[in-house]
């Protein structure tokens, strides 16, 4: 606790610049080697020296935790960028070292290609993938290259968390894939592999229909916050569903911890408070069966870069949705250059940050202590325990509330608005063909869709124009879970009351 | 210090989007009386190679939060940042850490 004094007080003394002794500054780990960067506030290194430290610090990261084990197959998901490829080059020196503490699992990449969702054409996303495909053939991992347009044939299991436990009281999915995996081996054998809708990943081409979806979802989704949270949301269903249907049981993500001091801020901001916990944690539980863990997240965005460029570890830069946008652009964007412009001034604004969110622990609802992980009471989309059952005297049930009052009278204003628009609707649907939606469908979906998700999806959710462009494995979900909760409250009457004092 | 100066400027980590999309640039700063320092270059940059949106690359006379600086491959940090006196052949490398560049 008294360091926390000695911290501010360290603080405000030396915030004025640390004189900077001259060029020839010295290695303050081996005194002698000439000091190449500073990492924090005083601690120079030299290059050896930030090696061995920046080597170990991965180890003593994987070493400290004790989640991964022997042979476990391990989904490295690497998005080109610098993070995700220096954590690529720490697990395969990890892998090839001589030395006792050798790592022993076995890794895989998964690489989601998000150009489709960023206007990039085809060209460009082609001379991405060739890069990387050299960086991957050359660690010798199998890869998967999976564009982002496979979350059209997505199957709705990746929506249901699956078990960890040996005895599964809900081994549904489990034993869906696995009965998949072995279906397949035997189609293998007979040689007679025709995809019957499920994703054949060896193959990275996409349907043009997909690609015009992916188009529609992300134009009728209206601000770029909702448009950042959309693709991170599907991405990470995409890798699960690698992982799982791979049989891969953990995920790593390269995630640094200037990156998810940024997250914890902007998810705060996003509504994501409830989550935070598994959002920026070291190991993320929440799909159970496939845990995702965050080697990356002790190093600093400069201790990467810094590596990157002394040790040239390839990595390639692929644009984004937030590539060139200005600062007030994204609620993501504006809290990263909040925290990047704050740490310019006080080098201790991250670790401070990023800190708390080691702490930070999600109490359970107690319906989850209970016998079975019931989908239902999971968000739709992220897969976080809903937050959303917070009891009447609530700031959520206020929101609630004005917002229910405030479309009454909308409602009562648009009668002829409506009326008029119905033709429009029809046409629009028309186009879009294959997903089979009709107009008079569309409202009560969206509403529908609400009651599933936590907080910050229905954010999400509610800046759509058209909910009907999510990909159909959601929203056939969403119907599912719909019935079943409608069913239950028809039968309720003759059901026993379970929690009786 | 009257002979005109060559440096090899490199942008990375999208840094180049804000350059034609070019990594790699050689330049020759015109001569001047006073030595030419960082604070001076970033300025000459500005001025003379930046295609758009200056304020994604600087932020008033130094670099925006976020873009690492690396003068011969150490940390500009080490040298002083704007006051470091730059010299023929220096390798100046910017790269930024931001999301999406």
């Amino acid at each position: 606790m008294c360091q926390v004094e000695e911290d501010y007080n360290g603080l405000e003394c030396n915030q004025e610049k640390i004189p900077v002794s001259g060029l020839n500054r010295k290695c303050m780990k081996c005194k002698e080697g000439t000091a190449v960067l500073i990492i924090r506030v005083s601690d120079a290194f030299c290059r050896s020296c930030f090696k061995e430290y920046f080597i170990h610090k991965f180890r003593a990261m994987l070493g400290k935790n004790r989640v991964i084990f022997p042979q476990e197959k391990v989904l490295l998901a690497v998005s080109g960028g610098a993070a995700s490829c220096t954590m690529l080059s720490q697990v395969q020196e990890g892998l090839s070292r001589d030395a006792p503490k050798k790592l022993r699992f076995m890794p895989g990449i998964v690489y989601i290609d998000d150009g489709g969702a960023c206007g990039r054409s085809e060209d460009e996303r082609q001379t991405s993938i060739s890069q990387l495909k050299n960086i991957f053939t050359q660690t010798g991992f199998p890869y998967f290259i999976v564009p982002l347009e496979k979350v059209f044939s997505l199957p709705t299991s990746v929506l249901v968390p699956g078990t960890s436990d040996p005895d599964p009281s809900n081994p549904c999915y489990k034993q869906a894939v696995d009965k998949y995996l072995k279906e397949k081996q035997k189609l293998r054998e007979e040689e007679a592999v025709c995809a019957v809708a499920q994703l054949n990943l060896e193959d990275s081409a996409y349907l043009p229909e997909h690609k015009l979806a992916l188009q529609r979802l992300f134009s009728s989704l209206k601000t770029l916050s909702a448009k950042q949270e959309m693709l991170q949301t599907l991405r990470q269903h995409l890798i699960l569903h690698v992982a799982r249907e791979n049989s891969y049981s953990k995920v790593m993500m390269g995630e640094s911890c200037s990156r998810l001091a940024v997250k914890l801020l902007s998810n705060i901001a996003l509504g994501r408070g409830a989550a935070l916990a598994s959002d920026t944690g070291f190991s993320d539980p929440r799909f159970g069966d496939v845990v995702i863990v965050r080697p990356m997240r002790d190093y600093s965005s400069k201790e990467i870069t810094f590596y990157n460029r002394m040790f040239h570890v390839p990595s390639v830069f692929i644009p984004g949705l937030d590539t060139k946008s200005h600062d007030k652009a994204s609620i993501q964007r504006l809290t990263e250059s909040f925290v990047t412009n704050l740490q310019a001034d006080f080098p201790s604004t991250v670790s401070t940050i990023y800190r708390t969110s080691e702490k930070l622990h999600t109490v359970r609802p107690p319906q989850s202590q209970s016998t079975e992980p019931e989908p239902a009471s999971k968000c739709l989309l992220c897969l976080c325990a809903l937050d959303t059952t917070a009891d009447k005297a609530s700031a959520f049930h206020a929101t609630l509330i004005s917002e229910q009052l405030s479309q009454l009278r909308l409602q009562e204003g648009s009668v002829d608005l409506v009326a008029g628009s119905s033709d429009q609707c029809c046409v629009e649907d028309q186009t879009c063909g294959t997903s089979g939606c009709c107009s008079s469908k569309r409202t009560p979906v969206q509403q529908d869709l609400k009651t599933l998700l936590c907080y910050s999806c229905r954010l999400t959710v509610k800046d759509m124009a058209a909910v009907n462009t999510l990909p159909p494995y959601i929203l056939t979900e969403a119907e599912k879970r719909q019935r079943r909760s409608q069913m239950k409250v028809e039968i309720s009457e003759y059901l026993l009351e379970e929690d009786q004092d | 210090m009257a002979a005109p100066l060559g440096l090899h400027l490199e942008f990375g980590g999208g840094a180049e989007l804000l350059f034609d999309g070019v990594k790699n640039h050689h330049v020759t700063l015109p001569d001047q009386s006073n030595p030419w320092d960082m604070k001076q270059l970033l300025a000459w940059i500005r001025g003379n190679m930046l295609k758009e949106r200056p304020e994604l690359f600087m932020q008033g006379d130094t670099v925006r939060p976020g873009i690492l600086v690396l003068i011969n491959d150490a940390d500009w940090e080490l040298m002083g940042e704007l006051d470091y006196q730059l010299q023929d052949k220096d390798n100046v490398v910017f790269i930024s850490t931001l999301h999406g560049g």
